[in-house]
């Protein structure tokens, strides 16, 4: 399955409103799942998704197609746990993540603790289909289900002092070995953007995943998701949102800052130190399938290009 | 007699790593990212070949078994064969021989152009194994035959660099490598001193009893 045509990706497809009227019940369900955490799931379990390979909205002038649920679940980074996919998404279903809070905190005139189910309550979940390419150059597009950030952040106030955006993901070393082990990254994960990327409509906070609630080794059950940058910023897990007047050190930036820089934006002209981010594989696609060519921003440029328009890209990579 | 029967059985082994990839593919077992995963078994697998090869001489030290030597060519041979493969699944099941995409793939990527450096070397080795280029070659053969070390040291580098940090597998190579270069470092200062020891010592007692 190759995306060949590379113009006309519109930056998000928004489920139809017709839809995703039928659709409401199953985000009550999914809204209930979160917080009652008992046997809805079947629910959704018939639920018109695209069959990987055909197009995942029919009529609409876009050709994402769908990457098949099993990859999504199976194919992913979490070091906490471990660094190799398959064993980490074992481990990870050790996550407890019911109940959950998330802090609001920093430069804000009405932050604090707040349950999910609070969290979510003002926002209204949509469905929004985005490429997600990994700095490890392969590809994949996700039906995430989630609400703009922005909208929370705006709910808390910033003051105008507010120039970034700090999160943190959950620190459990007792669940997850990597932390236990201090190995590698500075545990807790933490992951940072600037005021106006927070902002910014493409920007998610995502509970679900291809209809249902995320699994807990895609980062269940709030995570971030940014599909101009790399997929490390697109934070797991998350259980604290702070802002803050400066930059914080992000936890990729910070091991290692010649390879990974604070923005991390999808760039095929900025290789990493070590490898090329010209082409990625996308996954699902056959043997014998040429690689996607990476577009810049991920092929969001559209929409968040004018946020970089005076920056040079190679020195903020 | 019983040797060449060895030899067919060892030689059926090297082809089992194949063998299981090829079931492997035949029943989808790969992995969400099936591409990589073939390519990456076929790497680990020409590694894994070099050590074994490396491991040959030192093994013939320690046995003074002679007649080791072929394995050595042998084992080479199936490293050769599991790197070719390892870089042709790389030009076609990956990149299905885009040249463009491939060029700056290889360009940007300095991990790749160790893999370069090592699959030239072993390339250059595979074409001169022959008895006959051997004698052709004479003192120059074990020269160039030597820079199998370079080979296996550029892998290592190949392997690191392409990690974001987990460093735990290409260290294991790393350390069997080092152990296997430092083995024969250690015979040959070991014959160099056998040999001073064994040729002037009876002299040097003659010079010391002639001062006294
Ligand atoms: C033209 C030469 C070569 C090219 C283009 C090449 C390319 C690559 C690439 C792209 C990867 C990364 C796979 C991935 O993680 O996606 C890789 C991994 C690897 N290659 Fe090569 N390679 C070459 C030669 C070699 C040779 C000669 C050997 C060994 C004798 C070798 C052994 C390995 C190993 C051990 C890995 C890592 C496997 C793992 O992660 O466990 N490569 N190679």
């Amino acid at each position: 399955m190759i995306i060949k045509t590379k113009k006309n990706i519109s930056g998000n497809e928004i489920t139809d409103p017709q839809v995703f009227r039928d659709r409401r019940k199953l985000i009550k369900a999914l809204l209930a799942l979160t917080t009652a955490g008992s046997g809805i799931g079947s629910v959704f379990a018939a639920s018109d998704y695209a069959e990987p390979g055909r197009l995942a909205h029919n009529g609409l002038a876009n050709n994402l197609v769908l990457t098949p649920k099993g990859l999504i679940q199976n194919y992913t980074n979490y070091y906490e746990f471990s660094f190799n996919k398959q064993d980490a998404t074992k481990l990870a279903q050790k996550l407890p993540i019911d109940p959950w809070s998330v802090e609001i905190s920093g430069e804000v005139e009405k932050g604090g603790v707040f349950n999910l189910e609070d969290i979510l309550s003002g926002q209204t979940l949509q469905e929004y289909i985005y490429r997600f390419r990994c700095v490890e150059a392969w590809s994949m597009v996700i039906p995430w289900m989630g609400f703009p950030l922005g909208g929370l952040l705006k709910r808390a106030q910033p003051l105008s002092t507010a120039k970034f955006v700090k999160f943190t993901s959950v620190y459990l070393p007792e669940i997850m070995p990597n932390q236990k082990n201090d190995a590698m990254l500075d545990w807790p994960y933490v992951e940072g953007l600037r005021i106006d990327e927070a902002m910014h409509p493409l920007t998610l906070l995502a509970v679900g995943v291809y209809g249902d609630t995320l699994p807990k080794q895609n980062g269940a059950p709030l995570r971030l998701v940014v599909p101009w940058k790399y997929g490390f910023k697109s934070i797991k897990a998350i259980v604290k949102i702070e802002l803050l007047k400066r930059a914080p050190i992000t936890s990729w930036s910070g091991f290692a800052p010649k390879d990974y820089g604070f923005y991390a934006n999808v760039n095929p002209s900025v290789p990493h130190s070590r490898w090329s981010q010209y082409s990625e594989r996308v996954l699902g696609s056959g043997f014998f399938t040429p690689r996607r060519e990476t577009e810049l921003f991920n092929g969001y440029g559209e929409q968040v290009a004018g946020l970089y328009k005076h920056m040079d890209l190679h020195h903020f990579f | 007699m019983i040797i060449n029967n060895l030899k067919t059985k060892i030689t059926i082994l090297c082809y089992l790593p194949l063998l299981w990839l090829t079931v492997d593919i035949l029943l989808s077992n790969l992995g969400s990212n099936p591409i990589q995963a073939l390519h990456i078994r076929l790497g680990d697998w020409a590694l894994r070949f070099l050590c074994i090869t490396l491991a040959i001489t030192p093994l013939q030290t320690i046995t003074s078994w002679r007649g080791m030597a072929n394995y050595r060519r042998m084992f080479g041979l199936f490293t050769f064969a599991y790197a070719t493969l390892h870089v042709l699944v790389y030009l076609s099941v990956d990149h299905f021989f885009v040249w463009q995409v491939i060029a700056i793939d290889i360009i940007e990527s300095p991990y790749i152009w160790f893999g370069v450096i090592a699959y030239l070397i072993i390339f250059a080795l595979a074409l001169t194994t022959s008895k006959r280029s051997q004698k052709y070659m004479g003192k120059y053969w074990k020269k160039l035959h030597r820079l199998i070390y370079f080979a296996a040291g550029a892998v290592i580098i190949h392997y690191f660099w392409q990690l974001k940090g987990n460093l735990l597998e290409p260290l294991f190579y790393a350390l069997i490598i080092t152990l296997l270069l430092v083995f024969r470092l250690l015979v040959i200062i070991k014959s160099r001193q056998l040999a001073r020891l064994m040729i002037p010592r009876g002299r040097l007692v003659e010079t010391n009893n002639s001062i006294e």
